[in-house]
């Protein structure tokens, strides 16, 4: 099994510390993971992108030819990463500003309303997990125990307030999800 | 599992270097390539007797580390493609007082300022020396966030080893990617303590040198670097090879376009085409021999660069006019993905 996800949106979004926080929890369970920013001549607003790959063999290139899961959080990454989805592969949509549907019939799209959600729990900030309860509920790559894990050893044990509104974003992803 | 951690490359070497002694860090800033300098700049200070120097150019940085070394630091310097350039008269310098020192280059799109994006357009500079002279320098070039931590560690080995600058040839994309690392244990250092300058003491005065004006002097000591390049390639060379077993078709490629070799070779043996990869670790010396016993019975083979063709004169040499070489390059800071690759394989392989 070899599973890659791209993770995109506007800079400030938190794409990166999406992938880099599943990317963790991956390793915690015992695969094989790679994490490719993107880097470069980025701009406050422009737009930042990762790839994760899983698996649980050794990773031969952590780029991604053909992604399995795009995560999307803004129209620009829609429309950059669209055709390069793998067929029987899903998005996963901010649909709280992406307006535009993929073009593709072949793959699954869930939508996250991920501001609305972050507004009903009181901050704004926490999109990104919202978004990664959703992603990890229907990818079942890893636990919700492990990604929860993750997030903690990232924001470190003095911040149990960021945590704790943390987890309550991840689950009411989770929960949203069907 | 605890001791795993999930960490960018540049930050790998950071890490690798200080546990493996390393003392002395001097650089200037560069992307792609920066954060290994954010890292020295943060945890040097960790170390017990540790030194960070943000120098005023990369030309200062390298001096400093020749300095440090020849006052007997386990010392390293790092650029990107442009600032390794301008290390060169460094280097040169550190080769014929046969100093050890660590000079990290991670290579992005040149020539000239060129762009920031990972490239491997530095290979003939690596290999050829760099700077001005007769001399070598080992060149490692690793292909995972792993390899990058152990390779460093290995370096420093080696630089006291054989009293060598060493080179660690990574790239754009091995630098900012994380991976999960377990860093080894470093071995205690081994070195002749006698050419360290230790300051007025007792005893005969030492120097260490390279101007030499008399001529035969001067050859005597190029003839004595020569033979210690003989001993690196009799003892040093490193290579990984993949699949080529039952292989029709040689993949040759390194570091990060190894990587995504192995990606394209996966794909094609899915759908039954037999191909594989030799993976040289060590790009001075060259793993020829490998390569001459392959063509042995497999007369063809495919060169894989992010470059318009560097390595491939190493492959040519190697094979000595047996078998068939043919290349594929991608310069300027792309990277290919392993489908494109493996499609240009297919051609070949096809033909």
């Amino acid at each position: 099994m070899q599973i890659k996800t791209i993770f995109a949106g506007f800079g400030g979004q938190g794409v990166l510390m999406m992938g880099y926080s599943f990317a963790q929890a991956a390793m915690f369970e015992g695969f094989h993971v790679t994490y490719l920013p993107s880097y470069g001549v980025e701009v406050r607003g422009g737009t930042a992108n990762c790839t994760v790959a899983v698996s649980n063999e050794e990773i031969a290139s952590p780029v991604a030819s053909q992604p399995d899961y795009l995560v999307v959080m803004n129209n620009p990454s829609l429309m950059s990463f669209q055709t390069r989805i793998a067929p029987g592969g899903a998005f996963f949509l901010n649909s709280s500003i992406i307006t535009g549907r993929p073009n593709r019939s072949d793959v699954d799209i869930w939508g996250v309303p991920t501001a609305e959600i972050a507004s009903e729990l009181g901050n704004p900030r926490v999109q990104n997990v919202v978004m990664m309860g959703a992603y990890v509920k229907m990818t079942r790559i890893v636990s919700a125990e492990s990604y929860l894990k993750s997030l903690k050893s990232i924001l470190g044990t003095k911040k149990k307030a960021a945590m704790e509104i943390n987890r309550k974003a991840f689950e009411a992803g989770f929960n949203y999800i069907e | 599992m605890s001791d795993k951690i999930l960490i960018a490359g540049n930050w790998a070497i950071g890490e690798a270097a200080i546990r493996a002694g390393c003392r002395f860090y001097a650089g200037y800033p560069i992307t792609p390539q920066n954060e290994l300098t954010e890292y020295m700049a943060e945890n040097m200070r960790r170390a017990e007797g540790g030194t960070f120097i943000q120098a005023e150019s990369e030309i200062a940085a390298v001096n400093m580390v020749l300095g440090a070394s020849a006052a007997g630091a386990r010392a390293m310097t790092s650029s990107s493609s442009p600032g390794i350039s301008l290390k060169q008269e460094g280097i040169s310098a550190l080769a014929a007082d046969e100093l050890p020192a660590v000079i990290v280059n991670m290579m992005r799109g040149g020539p000239g300022l060129g762009n920031i994006l990972p490239s491997q357009g530095d290979y003939f500079q690596a290999t050829r020396g760099g700077g001005h002279g007769d001399y070598r320098t080992i060149v490692l070039a690793p292909a995972s966030v792993q390899e990058l931590a152990d390779l460093t560690m290995d370096a420093f080995d080696l630089a006291d080893k054989y009293r060598n600058p060493v080179m660690i040839l990574g790239d754009g994309m091995t630098g900012q990617m994380m991976e999960p690392v377990v860093f080894g244990k470093p071995r205690p250092r081994r070195y002749n303590e006698k050419y360290v300058l230790k300051g007025a003491g007792e005893g005969k005065s030492k120097f260490i040198r390279a101007l030499i004006l008399d001529a035969l002097r001067m050859e005597e000591h190029n003839w004595k670097l020569v033979r210690k390049y003989r001993v690196v390639e009799q003892n040093e060379v490193r290579f990984e090879t993949y699949k080529t077993g039952n292989a029709r078709l040689i993949i040759i490629a390194y570091g990060i376009a190894a990587r995504i070799a192995k990606g394209a070779i996966n794909r094609l043996r899915d759908s039954g085409m037999k191909v594989g990869l030799i993976r040289p670790i060590t790009l001075w010396p060259f793993p020829a021999q490998i390569i001459r016993d392959t063509a042995e019975r497999i007369d063809r083979f495919l060169v894989f660069e992010m470059s318009t063709g560097q390595m491939i004169d190493d492959v040519k040499l190697a094979l000595e006019g047996k078998g068939h070489v043919s290349f594929y390059g991608r310069p300027g800071g792309v990277v290919p993905t392993p489908a494109e690759l493996a499609k240009a394989i297919v051609q070949e392989y096809r033909r």
